[in-house]
This record gives structure tokens, sequence and C-alpha cells, in this order.
């Protein structure tokens, strides 16, 4: 039902039971937000979207107060002003002034905010306190002294991610965001997705930086030094560093990651290639032998790493095969090692992905052969934009290059695994390419692209009916367990922390509403759409290094280096 | 203590997450403290992660995470009480014991904490020495008050 109510003496339409905020930014008026987040329920804890509503004594929070038709709202009165204004000097009373070291410089919500509300001076002086630097965690970086206590970390740690890794302690002064007994990261529950660094309106929380030590290496002249990049990089770096993205761009960021000073530049789309059709008879055999209990996929590093801290018993389900960027570090330290005819530990191995938890992955036990590492250091996209800054390079004007065999073709199974469900729909397609001969009709598994934090589909491949589940995001779990209890016995189980699957992981540039990550996925289903190359199994990258590479090489016997363990961890829950 | 843990834990049904506050008041009165292997037990029991524990139990004064010295002291830090010179009575006491509020010493001899008001405004400053009261505390007679409660710790 819509009516009108009196904003600034103008008239608006407003509709029954939406909040002030909306009804405002329908209308092209704008509000300052601070601890608000879309798609949560608004708890008027900042106070920033605070407005002036005639025949209230008190000033209104936005984001929470229903819009009532006989409202007159005034937002931006010297009433309101002065109080936002003064909401924002007191976060920065205690605030460290130092914006231009900070991670978030020019990015940053708190600056962004006191340069709208024009402060130009700190009126109010605060003590500020002394808090401790957390960089105990692989991934993730805590500085306690930037902290506003907005709570979307805390939020988003509980209410999306399940995890319940953060909380506030103490109270009054003393308040600050810390995990289980105020103990360092690394002892807490965290599963390393990095969605709260997305979130923090601040540098508070930020990821741990590999610049400084790429960039030794990319001076060290004795050793050779690799990159891998996963097929939604390109994207992001052309989206960070605010260029037209085109499906060429890959080839042009090979030229770039070149020109800054690597030797080898190499794809972990083909690591995702070898790591579906490993998957895909992990299933084969699954099926074969009748197995009852589902195969999960373990390629979210954080999603396993939740398994095994809180659902233990899951570890055995749980697919051994590597993720993705392993099983690409582990061919680059054995097969191109033996090409270029160097030792392994002479090539220093970069990965840059949309992952956060990727970095925490690179250090797991297991992943690592005869004491030398997978992946020697990860970066995020962000990371690597900065690189890219740093050395001068103009993105724009750069030519294009094929990237380095024997790690450069993939399918378009591999670019499809970087939204929800598809690495389940490729797993799927190569299963039913195995059985069949054939290749399946997409439309089948359709069922797996619809929205919802939990999607099953069933599909009949030879003689067997199999039944694919999607968990996107770790909330789904709760749906995948009612199902599971109601008798539906899945063969193969997909889960991803990350709501979305990759495009809305921690690495990537930070986005501000759910359009941008929509367009993301609709360049991953373009893609597939458009390539040539389906099925894994038919890329030639893969072929080559199934039917020759692997045999050739005297090192390696078998397929085992695709393969790790998981166990139990105990850790403060 | 495990034991009286466990005992304490069985009294309360699993997985009601509303009971948490009594059970950690039964379990502090009992343990007289918040232990680690408290809070991941009440955690596992309600089925709470033990950062909510910790977060919600940081929130509140009544609760502490490390055991209390043989004599515990009570300062009242309340507006009447403030008004009649608390402030320097604290200051006496953390010079005195070398531990800040909220702590304990090493030898476990002595703990004080900081409270808001015990209900004896007229008396000011109040403090609060194993159960007895003592009104009207001047900060001269603080080291007096100390070398008492050590004579009592020592031939106890």
């Amino acid at each position: 039902m819509l009516f009108t109510i009196q904003v600034n003496n103008k008239k608006i339409k407003a509709e029954k039971g939406e909040t002030i905020l909306s009804a405002l930014n329908r209308n092209g008026i704008i509000i300052p937000t601070l601890c608000r987040m879309k798609e949560f329920t608004p708890t008027g804890a900042c106070r920033m979207c605070v407005v002036e509503v005639e025949g209230r004594e008190r000033l209104v929070t936005a984001c929470s107060q229903p819009v009532e038709e006989w409202m007159k709202i005034r937002t931006h009165s010297p009433r309101v002003i002065m109080a936002r204004k003064t909401i924002v000097e007191l976060l920065l009373s205690n605030h460290p002034d130092d914006c231009l070291y900070c991670d978030r410089n020019l990015n940053c919500e708190l600056q962004k905010l006191s340069e709208e509300l024009n402060i130009r001076e700190r009126r109010i002086k605060g003590k500020k306190t002394k808090q401790r630097l957390d960089q105990s965690s692989p991934g993730i970086v805590r500085e306690l002294s930037k902290c506003i206590l907005c709570g979307r970390c805390v939020r988003v740690c509980e209410e999306v991610i399940t995890a319940t890794s953060l909380d506030f302690i103490n109270r009054g002064r003393q308040t600050h965001i810390g995990a289980a007994l105020d103990r360092d990261f690394n002892f807490s529950s965290c599963i390393q997705c990095g969605q709260c660094v997305l979130v923090c309106p601040t540098g508070a929380l930020h990821e741990k930086h590999n610049i400084t030590e790429v960039q030794e290496y990319l001076n060290k002249h004795e050793i050779v030094k690799a990159i891998q990049y996963s097929p939604l990089v390109s994207a992001g770096i052309a989206e960070e560093l605010g260029i037209k993205y085109s499906k060429d761009f890959d080839r042009n960021l090979n030229a770039i990651l070149r020109k800054i000073g690597f030797d080898k530049v190499f794809n972990t789309g083909t690591g995702t290639d070898v790591c579906i059709s490993e998957i895909a008879s992990q299933l084969s055999e699954k099926i074969e032998k009748k197995k009852e209990k589902a195969l999960f996929i373990s390629a979210c590093p954080a999603w396993v790493k939740y398994a095994e801290q809180f659902v233990p018993s899951m570890i055995p389900q749980l697919s051994t095969v590597k993720s993705p960027q392993q099983i690409t570090g582990i061919l680059i330290k054995t097969i191109v090692a033996d090409q270029l005819g160097v030792k392994p530990e002479k090539i220093f191995s970069v990965s840059v992905t949309p992952c956060m938890a990727m970095k925490y992955e690179a250090r797991r036990d297991g992943m690592m052969r005869k004491g030398i590492s997978d992946v020697d250091t990860v970066m995020t996209v962000r990371e690597l934009a900065r690189l890219i800054r740093l050395n001068g390079i103009d993105v724009t004007n750069t030519e294009k290059e094929p990237g380095d065999e024997p790690l450069s073709g993939r399918s378009s199974s591999a670019v499809l695994a970087e939204v929800s469900g598809g690495l389940a729909e490729g797993v799927i397609r190569s299963y039913y390419f195995e059985i069949t001969g054939k290749e399946i009709d997409k439309q089948l598994l359709k069922k797996l692209r619809s929205p919802g934090v939990f999607r099953d589909c069933s599909v009949k491949i030879g003689d067997n009916e199999v039944k694919v589940a999607v968990v996107d995001g770790l909330k789904g779990l709760e749906k995948l367990r009612t199902a599971e209890t109601a008798g539906t016995a899945y063969d193969l189980v997909e889960v991803m922390t990350c709501q979305g699957g990759c495009i809305h992981g921690a690495g990537l540039p930070f986005i501000s509403s759910k359009e941008d990550l929509k367009n993301r996925a609709k360049l991953v289903y373009q893609a597939d759409e458009t390539e040539a190359i389906s099925l894994p199994c038919k890329s030639p990258s893969l072929i080559n290094l199934f039917s020759k590479l692997l045999k050739e090489n005297k090192d390696i016997s078998d397929k085992s280096i695709f393969y790790t363990h998981f166990e139990k961890k105990n850790v403060l829950l | 203590m495990a034991e009286d843990i466990e005992k304490i834990l069985k009294k309360y049904k699993q997985g009601r997450r509303e009971d948490l506050i009594p059970l950690l008041q039964e379990i502090q009165s009992a343990t007289g403290y918040l232990s680690e292997e408290a809070i991941v037990k009440v955690g596992s029991h309600l089925g709470l992660s033990t950062t909510k524990i910790f977060g919600l139990a940081t929130f509140y004064d009544q609760f502490r995470f490390f055991p209390a010295g043989k004599i515990n002291i009570k300062i009242c830090n309340g507006t009447s009480c403030f008004m009649n010179g608390s402030q320097a009575i604290i200051e006496k006491f953390r010079e005195e014991l070398r531990i800040a509020p909220g702590q304990t010493a090493r030898n476990g001899n002595f703990s004080f904490d900081i409270v808001t008001c015990m209900g004896g405004c007229f008396h000011g400053p109040v403090i609060l020495v194993n159960g007895e009261y003592n009104i009207h505390v001047r900060p001269e007679q603080v080291p007096d008050l100390i070398k008492r409660l050590k004579y009592i710790i020592e031939n106890d």
C-alpha cells in the first residue's frame, strides 16, 4: 500500500511496512549509515542514520523505524547534521590518525563519513587506548585500535558463517571485539573465510599482506618465479583497477604479470580440471561400490576447517582431493620444475586467488612434498592490484600474451567452479561423460543454479539416480541435515563457505550491493556458455598432463600428489 | 573441581540457552570463579560457542575468570562513596597490595574489586572484607588493615 509522507517539505511516496531509510533511498535521498548491513535486521546501534520526525522529541533512527503516514521528516536539518557530526567526531576521538599507513586508506567508510560531514579538526580528544595488534592468524590481521565497535563482523560470523568466533568482550570503555577467552585469533574457531574483513568499515580487520615477501623474491635472479591465478582473478583485477573487463583480459593479465617479473604464468584452472576429474572418479567409485554416505567436495578450505572443528564425524566423508590451488602448486613444483631442469626449492610459487582461506590452506599440514610446500605464498586479488600499481604498469596499454605451458588451458567447468554449485556441476558433467560418453544436457542441472542456501537435484546417469546437493553458505548445512534425516541419501554434496561461492570471496574488491555479486556470477555463466570446451577431460592441457607428463616424470609414480588428508582440530569452539 | 561442574551441569537441560546466566552463577559460587574448563563445558552443554559465553560473562562484573584471593576486598565506588573519597582508598589499596582492581596477587592472598554501591551510602566510603563491612574508611587506615589481614592469613 502506497501513501505519501512529507520529507524536507516535499511529498514522497512510501510503502507500508518499510523503514524510513528504504523509503528515502528509493526517492533519491542519501542517509549515511554505519552499522547497517543489507539483508540483516537493523539494530540502530550507531545512530548514524538519525532523522528528525516532527512531533517526536528525540531523533529517530531511519534504518529501524517503520515509516508511518503522518510523518513529516527532515533529513538534513542543522540538528540532524550536528548529531551525525558529533557521532563521527566521537568515533574519531580515540581513533589512530594513521590513515596514510592504513590498509583501507581511500576505501574506508569512516574516512568517507568524516569527509562527507566536513570534519576538519579533532574537536573531541579522547584517551587513546593501546590495543594489541593480533597477527597470529594466517590470513587475517586484527588492528583493534581502529575498531569502531559497529559489530558487523560479529553478526556476519554468527549469522551467516555460523562459526561464532567473534564477540564483544567487556563493556563500557573497555569493550573490544575478541575471540574466545580473549585469546589470539589462531586459538579461536575462526575458519579463515574472511567475510568479517569484507564487512569491516575501517582497517580494523584486513588480510595479512605478502607483497613484501613477493617483492623480495622477484629480485632474486637464481630463483624461478612462478605465479598461478584462478579464473576469477582477471575480472577481479579489472574491477579493482576500474577498467572494463573483456573476456580477453586473461591474456592481458599474463603480460602484466610477466612485466612485474614473474618468469612463468600459469592458470589455476588446470588444477581445477584435475580436481574435478579426480572427484568424478571418486564419485564413480562410490556409486560403483554402493557406499552409503555422501561424498563432500573439499575444495573450499574454510569449509574443510569448519568440518574438522565442528563436525569431525564428517571428516571420513570429505573428498581427499586437494583444492585446485594446491594441485596447481604441486604440479608446478614437480612437472614444471622437471621441465625447466631446476630443483623444486628453487621455484618460488605464488598463487593469486579471490579467497582468504587459501592463505591458511597453503600452510596446512599435508600440503607439502618432501619438505617443500606446494604453494609458497598466496595473494588476494586486492594485493595483486596493489602490486600492479606498485610496479607502475599501465593496465590499459598492454599486449596480449598466452600463459605458459603446461598449465595454461582449462575447460569452462573450471570457471564455473567459482560460483556456488559450479564445482558439483562440473563433477556431474565429467561423471556423466564417463558413463554415457555423451555431454550432459545443461538444463538437467538447472536446479543447482537457483537461489537459496540449499538446493538439490537428481539426475539419471546410466542405471543410477545420482542425487546432488549444493550448500551455498554454511547456513545451508542445517537444511542439508534436515533433508538427510528425512531420508534423502545424497551422492555428492558441495559446500561453499561464502554465500554465492568464490565470487563472494574475501580477497576480491569490496562491494556494496548484491548487484555486483550478480554481475560477477553473470561473467562466470557467460564464460561457461560461450567457451568451446566444457568438459575437463576434453581440455588439451589436462589430456597432455594425464596421458604424457605425469607418466614421463620419474619422480611421481601415481596421482597420490593430488591427495591430502584431514583430521580433527582441537580449538576453542 | 571438574566433578563439581559436572554435577551442576546435570541439573540443567541440554541446549537451553536461557539457562546460561544461572548456570554460570552456580558454577561461580561453587568453584569461586569461571575457569576455562568450565566455560568450554558450559558451551558444549548448552550448544553455545565459548566466544559468546566469554563475551557475555565479561559484560557482567559479577563473574571472575581466575580465583579470588584468600581475602577478597570489595571497594565501593558508587556516587556517595566516590564523593567521600573512595578514589583515594582504591589508590591506597593498589599501592599497598601492588595489584590492579580485579586482579589477584601472585601468592593468592589478596584480591580486590571495585563495585558500584553496596547500599551503605550514608557511611561512605564502604569496603567489604571477606563478608564484613568497614565504614568511613580513611586511606591512612589501609596499611593497618592490611597488616591485620596478613596476620590472620598467616595464623589461620
